[in-house]
């Protein structure tokens, strides 16, 4: 979606990305150097043959006329320039390559650090496909266009005001005939880019609410043939199909009639040199070379002209890339550690004192939240969805920062330490079980590289996963896709829960972290969470209400509140929300 | 690839005048060297103005019917190609209509929409420039070798020479190339899989504190990136040094012996001219020629992909005619199971192993277990998404092998565990269960799957408009809507394939009191994981690991049937339930 983006930028906003665009190239100024006089030399070259190939022709004038030794010296010139713009050009490419490639190496490295800092609060309120997008796509786009850029505008542009230059030393009248036509080649090339631009962007939409029929319908396929749906959705995907076949034919004619336009336009400058030019040479103003030369030049002038329109719409389109990126970049960083940031030495001792926070400026979430956990406490936090038990997490992490008040561990404020000595205090399962590509080994020991096998399979035991695992194709190597499309949910979760029972931390953060697993064995890895909390302070968040009973603490959370605090019999006897949201789960059930 | 080729049938003509209108302007294209060598040789020489004018008005003619020519090829290449995308689209579209459960689990979703759009444009785009340039390019560079010969054949022999090795070079770079640029993508996916891999993981990175050794991984497979592009770019980039240098050596090839014979007289230097002209023409079109030969490989490629689909065949066949009569023994049975397996296609194990019970019409039958134990399997048997692979399945006294596909379909009816709508409104949702249902029938349907009250207040009621795949609406609403839709049909057999699962539990006990109180005999299964939405069925399947491993009241199972005992227990720790 992105690389296609054709976000305008305001005149100064190119600058401005054009300006960082030169500075990202500066460590690589010896090749731009090299690469602007290989290109000067080359085009030298190339339109140095032609000139050459007419004075050869001026040797041969006809029957018993031609000067062979002459013809000859020729040649051999011809050859040795041949042979040196052609060098030329290949350390043109070589050149541009390694800028070009080199830049946007750079740019995915910086970016992938920048990912490392910046605020968590970034990340979420993003759309992970778009900044993929910006770093994968956008980088390749710029890339592309300033590959183009470097290869052809410059030489383009040298090509046409040498190919003047020349046809001027030569004959003054000729070049007027060709300058003359040249307006009507931009005109002819602007009204079809135009045309086509404008029923490519109808194409597009088209196509765009077409795929969006098709992944709605091929993905609710299922519901389709329950209810026997399938000869309306045709008709309605034939509906748009039909339109789209109309707009996709307009494009697509527009778009093709450009090259047999500028073929045109070629075309008449040739015969319109022609013309002048046998004139002049029957009145012997230029000989039968230079013609020869004219022709040449007027066969190849439009291409450089084409080949610069494109060139100039797909630096736009790189520079709106990069004005991307430079925008992923540009973002605030999360607040960097305090200069005199200790290590953290946890006792599991937490307090929140007055702790305020808000995702959006305008709408209070978590306000004036006290609390004391002594250390291997077990905390349970309940309350319906959107009450505040995430961001809790996200608190005690320091994913995010408070916006009042302050959170303590071992009477340290953490904002005082080291995010990592903070972080690491932590094990941490979540609902969404993120895995990375990789082998079941190199997850499990994510945390502890190091860990030998003795560790990996104890822990995975200990998280009822290497039973599982025992069973995939390759045991501990087996590689988990991307997506972790080849073993289930619940399986992850095990996965994420090993995980941590590797590193064994002070302190633990079990948000959701069974929800994918069936009841009859999370009761088997409750009991090994609950050797693993074992003088441990924990906090578990969960929905089902049967494992939280056991928590020395229930926090009833409800709009970034703690509305009850208490253990299960103290809050079932309260008769609150605790109670109704406890008792609600066994409606209708009579023992 | 024969069964693709009849999506052209109606664009025959278009598929032959393309090419054609192609091939003239290009052969116009051939005929300019040959004027402008007259205008030298004749014109020039004896000093003739008329003639001049004459050849440069042909010249501009040529290029006037060139135009003509090739707008006309490119109109008709256009439509074709448009055309043949658009049948092929609908051929796809209408296929993947019919195939059943099993060859959509096997081909996935992705895939298939993968195949309906970027697959598809691949192969019209590829199509179109097949028409436009694949008699034009070869034309022009056998072309402009004849002509040379007809210039003067010594000269031409350079030719000869000159287009194989053109040609060694263009192919030769691109057949080099193209293993290469695959890998450049591969580590380009490589590249982004790690983006999308930290993005989706921050959490967990920094939780573990991993920020720069995820860096130094990305940096590793960057750095492996750039040197591939490198690579390839350095062997791509000799493919116009090396042909430059060849055609230069053919042009001083023909200034060579062009000399020699127009010293002898056999030539005249305007034939010179058009001789190079000729070998800068065919330079030109074998360029294009070698990227002719990517596009349409490409597009081959998709085509094949496009076409695998169109092959799978459907699975299940159902017959046109209504089962008869049901015998007195099974007049009361609404579903049956006769020692039923089930193992999907490519699956290692079964998911459902001798699996026997019936219930009766009117019965409310609960289906429980873990994860994975086979629920969702068994209930799908029921309405025939998949056959079973051993034993069988009955409904109303028939195997369901025996109904035709909208007679099974319309007596059973499914909501399934993830809760799908379509972009639209809620009345034309809900319609989807029945076209000619009343707004009465709507309200009922609404009424008993607990979703009256949150449509009652949508500004516009049944004419709220819902997002493609609902996503204008909570998970909670969408089940309900879906219960509600399966609810217009009027089913005989209705299955809740644990699809209550984001409803709270007061509103979960409401909405099963309402189906209890529906008129008439409707047999209902209810799939969940809680043993409370199951406790007044008539009877509960106990599943276990794909086994039926009880079967009974929820009093009887308690009593005899250790699984439930555990998952209950699991549930309801004994005695905390209300007293």
């Amino acid at each position: 979606m992105s690389a296609k983006a054709k976000s305008k930028l305001t005149p100064e906003q190119r600058n401005a990305t054009l300006r960082r665009v030169l500075h990202k190239i500066k460590p690589y100024s010896l090749f731009v150097v090299c690469s602007l006089v290989v290109a000067a030399v080359s085009v030298a070259a190339q339109l140095y043959i032609p000139i050459l190939c007419g004075n050869a022709i001026d040797f041969m004038l006809g029957k018993g006329s031609v000067n062979l030794s002459a013809v000859l010296n020729i040649v051999v010139e011809i050859l040795v320039v041949a042979v040196a713009a052609a060098f030329a050009q290949w350390l043109l490419s070589v050149c541009n390559n390694r800028i070009t490639f080199s830049v946007s190496r750079d740019l995915r490295n910086e970016a992938m650090r920048k990912i490392q800092t910046l605020p968590l609060s970034y990340l979420d309120s993003h759309p992970s496909g778009d900044i993929v997008s910006r770093m994968v796509a956008d980088v390749d786009t710029f890339a592309d266009g300033l590959l183009m850029g470097f290869t052809q505008l410059f030489s383009g542009v040298l090509t046409i005001l040498g190919t003047l230059l020349f046809m001027l030393s030569q004959n003054v009248p000729i070049t007027l005939v060709v300058v003359c036509v040249t307006p009507l080649s931009l005109v002819v090339a602007s009204f079809l880019a135009k045309r086509s631009y404008k029923y490519f962007q109808g194409q597009s939409t088209v196509r765009g609410e077409q795929t969006a029929l098709v992944n709605e319908m091929i993905e609710g396929q299922k519901v389709v043939q329950a209810f026997g749906h399938e000869a309306e959705s045709l008709e309605a995907f034939d509906e748009v199909n039909g339109r789209l076949q109309d707009v996709s034919l307009k494009a697509i004619f527009f778009s093709s009639m450009t090259n047999p336009a500028t073929r045109f336009v070629n075309n008449i400058v040739y015969a319109g040199v022609g013309l002048v030019g046998a004139i002049y040479a029957v009145a012997g103003g230029i000989t039968i070379g230079q013609l020869s030369i004219f022709l040449s030049y007027a066969n190849q002038y439009t291409k450089p002209f084409n080949e610069i329109s494109g060139v100039v719409t797909e630096l736009q389109n790189a520079l709106a890339c990069a004005a991307r990126v430079f925008e992923l970049l540009d973002a605030d960083d999360q607040i960097p550690e305090a200069e005199n940031a200790a290590a953290l030495q946890p006792d599991g001792h937490v307090v929140l004192h007055d702790v305020s926070f808000r995702y959006l400026p305008d709408r209070p979430l978590i306000e004036g939240l006290n609390l004391d956990v002594k250390p291997g406490q077990r905390i349970a936090i309940v309350g319906p969805t959107g009450c505040g038990k995430t961001t809790l997490i996200n608190l005690l992490m320091r994913f995010y920062d408070v916006n009042g008040g302050s959170i303590t561990v071992s009477g340290t404020d953490i904002r005082d330490v080291t995010r990592a000595s903070l972080r690491g205090s932590y094990g941490m399962v979540l609902q969404d079980t993120w895995l990375r590509a990789g082998t079941v080994r190199e997850n499990i020991a994510y945390g502890k590289p190091d860990a030998t096998d003795e560790e990996i399979i104890a822990a995975a035991k200990a998280a009822h996963a290497d039973s599982f695992i025992r069973r995939l194709p390759e045991g501990y190597n087996t590689v988990i896709a991307e997506d972790g499309g080849n073993i289930s949910q619940g399986q992850k979760q095990l996965l994420c829960i090993a995980r941590v029972m590797l590193c064994l931390p002070p302190m633990l953060i079990l948000d959701e972290a069974t929800s994918s697993i069936d009841t009859r064995t999370e009761v088997r890895i409750q009991a090994a969470f609950a050797r693993m909390m074992r003088g441990r302070t924990s906090f578990i968040v969960a929905h089902r209400l049967s494992t939280i009973r056991e928590a020395d603490v229930i926090l009833v959370m409800k709009d970034g509140h703690i509305v009850e605090q208490g253990n299960h019999d103290e809050l079932l006897a309260q008769g609150g929300f605790y109670a109704t949201l406890y008792n609600s789960q066994f409606e209708g059930v009579e023992t | 690839m024969n069964k693709m080729l009849n999506y052209l049938n109606g664009y025959k003509r278009e598929c032959v005048l393309a090419p054609l209108f192609k091939m003239l302007e290009a052969s116009f294209d051939l005929f300019v060297p040959l004027v402008m060598a007259d205008i030298v040789n004749v014109g020039i020489a004896a000093h003739d103005f008329h003639y001049i004018l004459m050849r440069c008005g042909i010249l501009l003619l040529l290029a006037i019917i060139g135009l003509a020519c090739s707008l006309t090829a490119q109109y008709f290449s256009a439509k074709a190609s448009v055309g043949y995308s658009t049948a092929l689209r609908h051929a796809l579209f209408a296929h993947i209509q019919t195939l059943s459960f099993t060859e959509m689990d096997t081909l996935g979703t992705s895939t298939l929409i993968t195949r309906m759009t970027s697959d598809l444009n691949q192969v019209q785009s590829g199509l179109n420039l097949f028409l436009r340039l694949f008699l034009r390019s070869p034309f022009v560079v056998f072309g402009a070798m004849i002509m040379a010969f007809t210039v003067n054949v010594r000269a031409a022999l350079i030719f000869v020479v000159a287009i194989p090795l053109l040609s060694v070079v263009v192919f030769g770079v691109m057949v080099v190339t193209r293993p290469l640029y695959k890998t450049v993508q591969t580590r380009l996916d490589r590249v982004l899989g790690l983006t999308r891999e930290n993005l989706t993981g921050a959490r967990v990175v920094r939780a573990f504190d991993k920020e720069q050794t995820e860096v130094n991984r990305f940096e590793d497979a960057n750095a492996l990136l750039t040197k591939m592009q490198l690579h390839v770019g350095h062997i791509s980039a000799l493919m116009n040094p090396l042909t430059y240098v060849i055609i230069n050596l053919a042009i001083v090839a023909l200034l060579y012996v062009g000399s020699v014979q127009i010293h002898v007289g056999d030539m005249a230097s305007g034939d010179v001219i058009a001789l190079v002209n000729y070998m800068n023409q065919i330079l030109v079109e074998l360029v294009k020629l070698a990227n002719l030969i990517v596009q349409v490989s490409k597009a081959l490629a998709c085509a094949g992909r496009v076409q695998a689909v169109l092959a799978t065949k459907p699975g299940m066949q159902f017959p046109q005619e209504v089962p008869g009569e049901v015998p007195a023994e099974k007049q009361n049975d609404a579903v049956r199971f006769d020692h039923v397996g089930l193992t999907y296609a490519g699956a290692g194990a079964p998911s459902l192993t001798d699996i026997s019970f019936t219930a009766e019409k009117g019965q409310t039958i609960g289906v429980i277990g873990g994860t994975g134990s086979g629920k969702s399997s068994l209930v799908s048997l029921i309405p025939r998404f998949y056959d079973a692979t051993e034993g069988s399945v009955e409904i109303f006294g028939h195997p369901v092998q025996n109904y035709p596909r909208e007679e099974l379909r319309g007596k059973v009816s499914v909501v399934m565990q993830k809760a799908q709508l379509f972009g639209g409104t809620i009345r034309s949702n809900l319609l989807w269960g029945n076209q000619n249902a009343s707004d009465a029938d709507l309200w009922a349907a609404l009424e008993t799957a607990q979703a009256a009250e949150f449509v009652h207040s949508k500004p516009l009621g049944l004419d709220e408009p819902v997002e493609q795949g609902g996503r204008n609406l909570s998970g909670g609403q969408k089940q309900r809507l879906t219960i509600a839709r399966a609810l217009v049909s009027k089913p005989d057999i209705l299955i809740l394939d644990d699809s209550a699962s984001a409803l709270d539990y007061a509103t979960d006990a409401a909405l099963r009191k309402a189906l209890a109180a529906l008129p008439g005999s409707m047999t209902v299964f209810i799939v969940s994981q809680r043993a409370a939405s199951l406790q007044h069925a008539d009877q509960i399947l106990v599943l276990d690991d794909g086994h039926l491993a009880g079967l009974g009241t929820h009093a009887e199972l308690l009593a005899s049937c250790p699984v439930y005992e555990e998952i209950y227990a699991s549930q309801f720790k004994k005695g905390d339930a209300r007293q």
